[in-house]
């Protein structure tokens, strides 16, 4: 579903690359987990998937096509194929639960029967039945999240890619949501989950893929926030990582500018 | 479904940015009022000119019923009389200095004035009868008018001679000049109406980039992101252009329809329907103007 040969993201010529000659293939109905620190590079990853950015070397694949040879036009298109989830939810403040999620529909052109059918189906499945008329700032974090959910799969996109989808949630709220998103990839839909949080990934036992400073330095399957196989120093280094994630809620990036 | 949300979409833009959407609306008002202006200037400049302004540069007026001239003592001119007019304006003498000469009976006098003063009341007030009968001749060299004023000036039958040309061209230059003035004012303006809707257009981008954002992110195509910022623009140029026009068709209708036209009944003014001919000219100017900057102001401002 997302292949990645041999993938060089450069920001700054000055500066190490973002990713340097990343080879991963996700399959589809995959459960992937992207781990690092900050600066790992897994944005950019998230990033080329979307073609927000271009590769400066290497081939995308995305659902067997080669982003860099889609043409503007048609990268629409090949976003109405990804869902996306923020950290930050990002729904439209003076828009309700309803109202945001039906947004994604009502801008690539959909009617307003089929609107109406969907959008409260899909608010069932992440759990929000009956709150279609709450406003954004009347929900909790985990609710809000929940609407970025249902916003980013309403149109049933065979990807959903998730940057940090828990990292304001209190862990309990965490949990529900990654068993909405475990839901919906057990419905079929590829998910790639970019994360710090340790508890979560060890809970899931899904595939763990690790970028350190642009490159994969494991890539397993069933497995845990750190690596169970002990590799000297690193793995040492790796769980000091660990131990500092789970920023407060709201500043996230504080103790990671600190690092 | 796609139109009801650009129309919400363009309806939300325009509420959010009200002061900004009004200055652009002014701004395209008082700058295509000044474009009309000068449409309206040359217009009236047309309309004055009138049947035998391009033809003939001279007219020699013959006397009528009620000439008080001086020449015209001896009544209306009669047969002879015009008949040695004809023969002197075919005598060499003066021949060598015009190109061709017409004559205009009173009743082609009355034909060619109602067309002029098609929209004054004064057509309703005047018969053939009233007007004068003239020789119009077209000048080798218009600027030897002296010699056919001196030559027929005095002769029986001739009420008076007139260089129309003369007459007019003052009056004509003053206005070109006029209209000049609306034109490079207009200009100005209508730069400062292009940054003034290029710089709301990004306001309003920079306003809504959290939807614009999640449109991008759920597969909007680049027409629906868009449009509505182009719009916004289009229809705040699009209602300035409209009461341009409604001020020039008021300007036609009330000052030179029942103002001027009364203090110069002689005078030929443009009807305030003819303005109205103005009116889709300003509409599509203004509408394209906007379109055109805010589509190059999204390009730079807007990602899609």
């Amino acid at each position: 579903m997302i292949r990645f040969e041999n993938v060089t993201k450069v920001y700054d010529q000055k500066a190490r690359p973002a990713l340097d000659s990343v080879n991963l293939e996700i399959d589809r109905g995959e459960f992937a987990f992207l781990v690092g620190a900050s600066g790992s590079g897994k944005s950019t990853f998230l990033r080329l998937v979307l073609k927000e950015d271009r590769a400066s070397s290497g081939a995308v694949y995305v659902a067997g096509q080669n982003v860099a040879k889609i043409s503007s036009w048609r990268v629409p298109r090949l976003r109405r194929g990804i869902g996306v989830v923020f950290q930050d939810f990002r729904l439209l403040p003076q828009k309700n639960v309803f109202a945001n999620v039906a947004f994604a529909m009502q801008v690539i052109g959909k009617s307003r029967s089929v609107i109406r059918d969907t959008v409260p189906e899909v608010l069932k499945t992440v759990g929000l039945e009956g709150k279609e008329h709450r406003m954004p700032h009347e929900l909790s974090g985990g609710e809000q999240q929940r609407v970025a959910i249902a916003r980013a799969v309403v149109n049933r996109p065979g990807i959903l890619l998730a940057d940090e989808p828990t990292g304001n949630l209190d862990p309990t709220t965490s949990m529900g949501i990654m068993g909405i998103l475990d839901k919906i990839n057990q419905n079929g839909t590829t998910v790639v989950m970019a994360t710090h949080d340790d508890d979560i990934v060890n809970e899931m036992r899904k595939r763990v893929v690790e970028l350190k400073n642009g490159v994969i330095i494991r890539d397993e399957a069933k497995a845990l926030y750190t690596s169970m196989i002990p590799v000297v120093g690193q793995s040492r280094r790796l769980k000091d990582a660990s131990g500092r994630e789970n920023p407060e809620p709201g500043q996230p990036h504080e103790c990671e500018g600190r690092r | 479904m796609r139109l009801a949300f650009i129309l919400s979409e363009i309806g939300s833009g325009l509420r959010r940015n009200v002061s900004m959407v009004v200055s652009v609306i002014l701004v395209t008002f008082v700058s295509l009022t000044f474009v009309g202006a000068a449409g309206m200037l040359q217009m009236q400049i047309n309309q004055m000119k009138g049947y035998w302004y391009d033809k003939v540069q001279v007219a020699i007026f013959l006397c009528s019923e009620g000439s008080t001239a001086a020449g015209c003592a001896g009544g209306p001119v009669t047969a002879e009389q015009q008949e040695s007019l004809n023969g002197l304006l075919e005598s060499p003498a003066v021949a060598q200095y015009i190109n061709d000469f017409q004559f205009e009976s009173k009743e082609e006098a009355y034909t060619h004035f109602k067309d002029q003063f098609s929209n004054s009341p004064i057509v309703d007030s005047v018969t053939p009868d009233q007007l004068p009968a003239s020789f119009r001749i077209n000048m080798k060299d218009p600027e030897k008018y002296q010699i056919i004023s001196e030559t027929f000036a005095s002769q029986p039958g001739v009420e008076t001679v007139i260089d129309q040309r003369q007459l007019l061209e003052r009056l004509f230059s003053v206005m070109n000049g006029a209209s000049l003035v609306a034109v490079s004012i207009a200009g100005v303006m209508i730069v400062c109406a292009i940054l003034l809707i290029a710089t709301t257009i990004r306001l309003s981008a920079f306003s809504r980039r959290r939807e614009t954002g999640i449109m991008r992110l759920v597969g909007a195509s680049k027409t629906v992101i868009q449009l509505p910022f182009i719009l916004e623009g289009v229809i705040a140029a699009v209602i300035g252009a409209a009461l341009a026009s409604a001020t020039l068709w008021a300007v036609a209708h009330f000052f030179l329809g029942e103002f001027m036209s009364q203090q110069y009944p002689d005078t030929a003014f443009i009807s305030s329907g003819q303005t109205l001919i103005l009116a889709p000219a300003l509409i599509i100017l203004g509408g394209s103007l906007a379109g055109i900057s805010s589509l190059l102001t999204l390009r730079r401002y807007l990602r899609v």
